[in-house]
């Protein structure tokens, strides 16, 4: 039995492990390598990066997801692996198979004005209570789809209702559907490989009748029209085809010189013969189209080949980014916190009931935050090498970053307190955070470049970290803050000597048992938190300002977010005065620190809801919506905070005092001390 | 008495509640940014000892409307008009109060232990910011200069403030001018050295041009582009992004005898304005356009221009190059850099300099920034041009208030630290 308690946080890790092995070394590919294909770079939004990544922004920006699910099952059946298309499997069919592209559910609806405006209530396949469509339900309303959104992009972004809102969302999503379908061949084109060759056949003779012509001499005026309508149809093509598939010609000059198709088969007049690189494709393009699995993988094999040894390094940053994708170390870390947070819970609630199995539970947190934390930490490494960059370029980053430094931080605090409170803290913040990010990556791509005024290592590794930093400490301060709440009101646990607890689940004797209690631990952790919140949000807000004043010639400016900072910083100090005051003892620190929670989220979030300022980068709807949300239940909490301590579950009967008498403001004015 | 007022001022429970009071006051001017704009909400929020009403109640009001509470917003025209009913304490007051709170506190508490060193160094770095940034407030001069390749500037524009320039160009090798700000235009004015008395008809802080259609428009001006082309009034813009383009109505008068009424407006000076002007005109407008509004009296040669006000240096700018990339197949900008020939003729000096983005020109005593470009003109920099003699207290404050809260809150992690382990 004692055995068993030992070994199951152990397996517990083993099993998590074994599934991230898994991932990261997949099985052998049969039939077409699509993972192959996933891997090869491309330009797009000014950076290289593999198909898949193409594939993947697309299909969030369209569907939603990251891959588009072909059976059916109901939410609960979490063992059934119906098929479906991954992002790359989805994007080779919309490039090279729109016909069958066109039956599957991609697009998003869920405006029921818009759906009731393009009449498509009764169409369309629902899962988990949202409507998708395939091109060919919403193909009759096209037309109308574009009108809807050209009429609400003329409406000031600010201004725009819901309606116009998911109207234009539609439209761009329609948009970059047919440019997706237009990004490897024309979509119409039935052979492309023959196609191609043809075109190269007119080139030379067309551009002799074209030079003649120039020069006032007879020419060939059946050879200049074979090449003129190649020619236009390529123009069009240049016009719609999305990511930069054709690689450089002179990579050593001219490195960002990627093309499209159109464009590399317009500029084959120049160069008088088509790019290899299109060769390669015409002839993917066809396999695929035959369904010819050996053909496709022996063209995809070869065009590798040619990268290699000239694109080295466009080749190593497709492969890593692919990689990066494929594991999804974001989506395996929250995975991973939301078990650790459930058994983190457990032990704090079996302290008292069960120590033995408390310690297990509390152990199997332990090892599965420490897990989900590297993984976390594994998946920030990545990006940062991905792009090059510090931790934080954007709003995306910052919910990851922020996530992974509570977590630290909560990490940390179970080492001193060993009671499983650091681990809850840490488990919800992990997930709630990268829950976030994982919706801010709905609107493209997350690694788009830095405009000219963020191009600044240093700064974003400075200023945008430490503030960052000063973020995540608030947050923890506030988590910890509801944790007192909640164990305070509904259970008796804050009275429980620390000691105590820790050697009860360690299954030891309480052998040198403090005096010092749960609650007071806690008031502890939240004061030393709130300390260094202060300590980074004012430091990072100050070295924002010394930023602005290199680029913008002021110091500061009352920037919203620059004031939401400022905030921060000024309510941090006011908690640490009225504490140092003896104004606030325990309970009004934790009211405090919960306030300050609303406080960080609205410097984080609220500020760039107003639509207004230099920093105003993401405009966001629904997460307003989450935000208000998220402040009432602030104000539930600090209400319950503030009951009476009779009806404290922890201070219910006989002492109701937060803890020893000299605990709580035992240092009502540290400057006379 | 003097006893209980200093206890009072050098509280702590004062410097609670005046954080928390700044807390509020940061909140509510960041709401009343998008109804009033950044200008007026500083002058109303921040750089006063007191909010007004009208000002408090647009932030309130954006408060509410962010939480679907809909109702009419306080516009800047509202808060302009109404009296000043001060309600709440504005950004002066407080730094004051928390200035003066500060001081007394360290009187009554601060005693010379090597524990205390952390806590006196946060708040002298605090002190410092705070004069830093209250003296900036008063000194910083911002303005901007616009420069075309292969052009030298010996001055800087304002960027928000501009004036009514009488030029006389008599001489051809010098200008002589009169500015009046178009804040003191009003009434009938006369220089001594001009020939004529100066009668301001009308005056709009923004205004918007149109053309005159018929040949007995009232508010149409006989002289200059006058026949051509009018100013209506609008109201004061509020967005970050837009500003007010002034415009009014002179009549010049040599005594009794009236020279004729001129439009004046920025319109008509500045060169993204004018381009605006000159798309949507015809070949007569146009004509009227091609050269300043010009006159001769008294056998002198004046021009007429409302222009932004201008910062004279002894020194030139030359643009040399601008420079401005995107990244491929997007519209983000890459870079912006403009190369600079700096010459200063008093005392030789001639160099040239690259101005980008977080990489500014700091030279006698004002600091020119790359800040943006004319969309329009791929050859067109625009510099921001700062003076300001307290740029450098930031930096000193930073770095004293981080090395005291480091102190103070390590060692405080220190004896947690010792205390737990001996427990």
């Amino acid at each position: 039995m004692k055995m068993l308690k030992r070994l199951v946080p152990w397996l517990l890790l083993v099993l998590f492990v074994a599934e991230l092995l898994a991932i990261m070394f997949p099985r052998q590919q049969v039939g077409f390598h699509y993972r192959d294909f996933g891997r090869l770079p491309v330009l797009l939004n000014g950076r290289v990066q593999p198909f898949d990544s193409v594939a993947r922004n697309a299909l969030l920006q369209i569907r939603g997801t990251a891959s588009v699910p072909l059976g059916d099952k109901k939410w609960f059946e979490f063992w059934k692996h119906p098929p479906k298309l991954r992002s790359t499997e989805w994007l080779l069919e919309v490039m090279l198979k729109p016909e069958i592209a066109d039956t599957r559910p991609t697009f998003l609806i869920h405006h029921p004005d818009l759906l009731g405006e393009l009449k498509l209530h009764d169409k369309g396949i629902e899962k988990s209570g949202l409507r998708y469509y395939s091109f060919n339900e919403i193909q009759a309303v096209v037309g109308e789809i574009g009108e809807q959104g050209r009429r609400a992009g003329r409406v000031d972004a600010q201004l725009r209702t819901s309606f116009q809102k998911e109207a234009l969302k539609l439209a761009q999503a329609v948009f970059l559907y047919h440019r997706l379908k237009n990004s490897l061949r024309p979509e119409d084109s039935a052979d492309f490989a023959a196609e191609i060759a043809a075109y190269q056949s007119v080139i030379k003779p067309g551009l002799e009748a074209a030079q003649a012509r120039a020069a006032g001499q007879p020419h060939d005026e059946q050879a200049l029209a074979a090449l003129l309508r190649p020619f236009k149809r390529y123009d069009a093509l240049s016009q719609q085809a999305y990511p930069l598939i054709v690689p450089p010609l002179h990579p050593e000059t001219h490195p960002d010189e990627w093309a499209n198709v159109g464009t590399a088969l317009m500029d084959a007049l120049h160069h008088g013969e088509i790019p290899t690189a299109m060769l390669f494709f015409a002839r993917l393009a066809n396999a695929y189209r035959e369904g010819n699995a050996g053909a496709f993988n022996q063209a995809l094999n070869e065009y590798e080949q040619w990268l290699a040894p000239r694109f080295e390094r466009e080749v190593r940053k497709g492969r890593a980014e692919f990689f990066f994708n494929h594991v999804q170390f974001f989506l395996r870390a929250t995975i991973t916190y939301i078990f650790a947070f459930l058994l983190a819970a457990g032990a704090l609630l079996t302290v008292t009931v069960t120590t033995g199995l408390a310690e297990t539970l509390r152990r199997s947190a332990f090892y599965l935050v420490a897990f989900a934390f590297l993984v976390h930490t594994a998946g920030l490494i990545f990006r940062m090498a991905l792009e090059a960059r510090p931790p934080v370029t954007n709003l995306y980053s910052s919910a990851v970053f922020i996530g992974w430094g509570a977590v630290g931080l909560g990490l940390i605090l179970e080492r001193v307190y060993r009671i499983g409170l650091g681990l809850a803290a840490a488990a919800v913040i992990g997930f709630v955070t990268l829950i976030i990010a994982h919706n801010l990556a709905l609107g493209g791509d997350t690694m788009e470049m830095m405009r000219a005024v963020l191009d600044t290592n240093f700064w974003l590794a400075t200023h945008v970290v430490v503030i960052t930093l000063g973020y995540t400490a608030n947050f923890a301060a506030g988590f910890l803050a509801i944790a007192f709440v909640l164990l305070g009101v509904f259970s008796k646990l804050l009275r429980l000597p620390v000691r105590e607890a820790e050697a009860a689940v360690a299954g030891k004797a309480p052998a040198a048992v403090e005096r010092a209690m749960i609650g007071q631990a806690l008031q502890k952790m939240v004061y030393a938190i709130i300390c260094f919140a202060t300590l980074f949000s004012f430091a990072g807000t100050v070295l924002g300002g010394i930023w602005a004043d290199q680029s913008w010639g002021r110091f500061w400016g009352w920037d919203p977010k620059e004031n939401g900072a400022l905030i921060i910083v000024l309510w941090n100090a006011a908690i640490l005065h009225a504490r140092w005051g003896g104004i606030i003892r325990e309970r009004g620190l934790m009211n405090m620190a919960i306030f300050g929670n609303v406080v960080t989220a609205f410097s984080w979030f609220g500020v760039n809801m107003l639509g207004i300022g230099l920093h105003s980068y993401g405009f966001m709807d629904a997460a307003f919506k989450w935000l208000l949300i998220f402040f009432v239940s602030q104000f539930i909490l600090m209400a319950l905070c503030s009951l009476p301590l009779r009806f404290w579950a922890s201070y219910r009967g006989g002492d109701t005092s937060p803890g020893p008498r000299n605990g709580t403001a035992r240092n009502p004015r540290p400057l006379a001390a | 008495m003097l006893r209980k007022l200093f206890d009072i001022f050098s509280s702590l429970k004062l410097t609670v509640v005046l954080l928390s009071l700044s807390c509020v006051l940061v909140f509510l001017g960041t709401m009343a940014q998008d109804p009033l704009g950044l200008y007026l909400v500083q002058q109303r929020f921040f750089q006063s000892l007191f909010v007004d009403y009208v000002s408090m109640s647009a932030a309130v009001k954006k408060t509410l409307q962010m939480l679907h509470i809909y109702v009419t917003p306080t516009t800047a025209a509202d808060v302009m008009a109404a009296p000043y009913v001060p309600v709440f304490p504005g950004g002066y007051l407080l730094g004051w109060a928390l200035l003066v709170n500060l001081v007394t506190a360290h009187f009554r508490y601060f005693k010379a232990t090597k524990k205390k060193i952390g806590i006196a160094l946060i708040h002298s770095g605090v002190v410092l910011l705070l004069l830093g940034q209250f003296a900036t407030d008063l000194l910083q001069v911002e303005s901007h200069m616009r420069l075309t390749e292969g052009e030298t500037k010996f001055f800087s524009e304002s960027s928000r403030q501009s004036e009514l320039a009488i030029v006389d160009t008599t001489q051809p090798d010098r200008d002589q001018v009169v500015a009046v700000p178009v804040s003191r235009l009003s009434g009938t004015f006369q220089h001594e050295t001009l020939p004529f008395a100066v009668e301001v008809k009308a005056v709009f802080q923004n205004a918007t041009p149109e053309f005159v259609t018929t040949a007995d428009d009232p508010a149409a001006a006989s002289q200059g582009v006058g026949p051509r082309l009018k100013f209506r009034q609008e109201p004061p813009v509020t967005r970050l992004d837009s500003r007010d383009v002034p415009a009014a109505l002179l009549e010049l008068r040599d005594g009794e005898k009236s020279l004729g009424t001129w439009w004046v407006s920025n319109w008509l000076t500045e060169e993204p304005l004018r381009r605006l002007i000159l798309q949507q005109s015809g070949p007569a407008v146009r004509e009227v356009f091609a050269r300043p509004q010009s006159f001769s009296h008294a056998s002198r040669t004046f021009e007429l221009a409302l222009r932004p006000i201008r910062f004279y240096e002894p020194h030139s700018l030359t643009l040399l190059e601008f420079r401005h990339d995107k990244y491929k197949g997007t519209e983000i900008p890459k870079n912006f850099s403009s190369r600079v020939r700096v010459q200063r003729p008093d005392t030789g000096e001639d160099r040239e300099v690259l101005i980008y983005m977080n990489n500014p020109l700091r030279y006698a005593g004002k600091t020119y920034y790359q800040s943006g470009y004319d969309d329009k003109d791929p050859r067109v920099t625009i510099l921001q041009v700062v003076r300001n003699p307290g740029w450098l207290t930031p930096y000193l404050a930073c770095v004293i208030v981080s090395v005291g809260l480091c102190l103070q809150f390590g060692m405080h992690l220190l004896e947690f630290a010792r205390k737990r382990q001996t427990s």
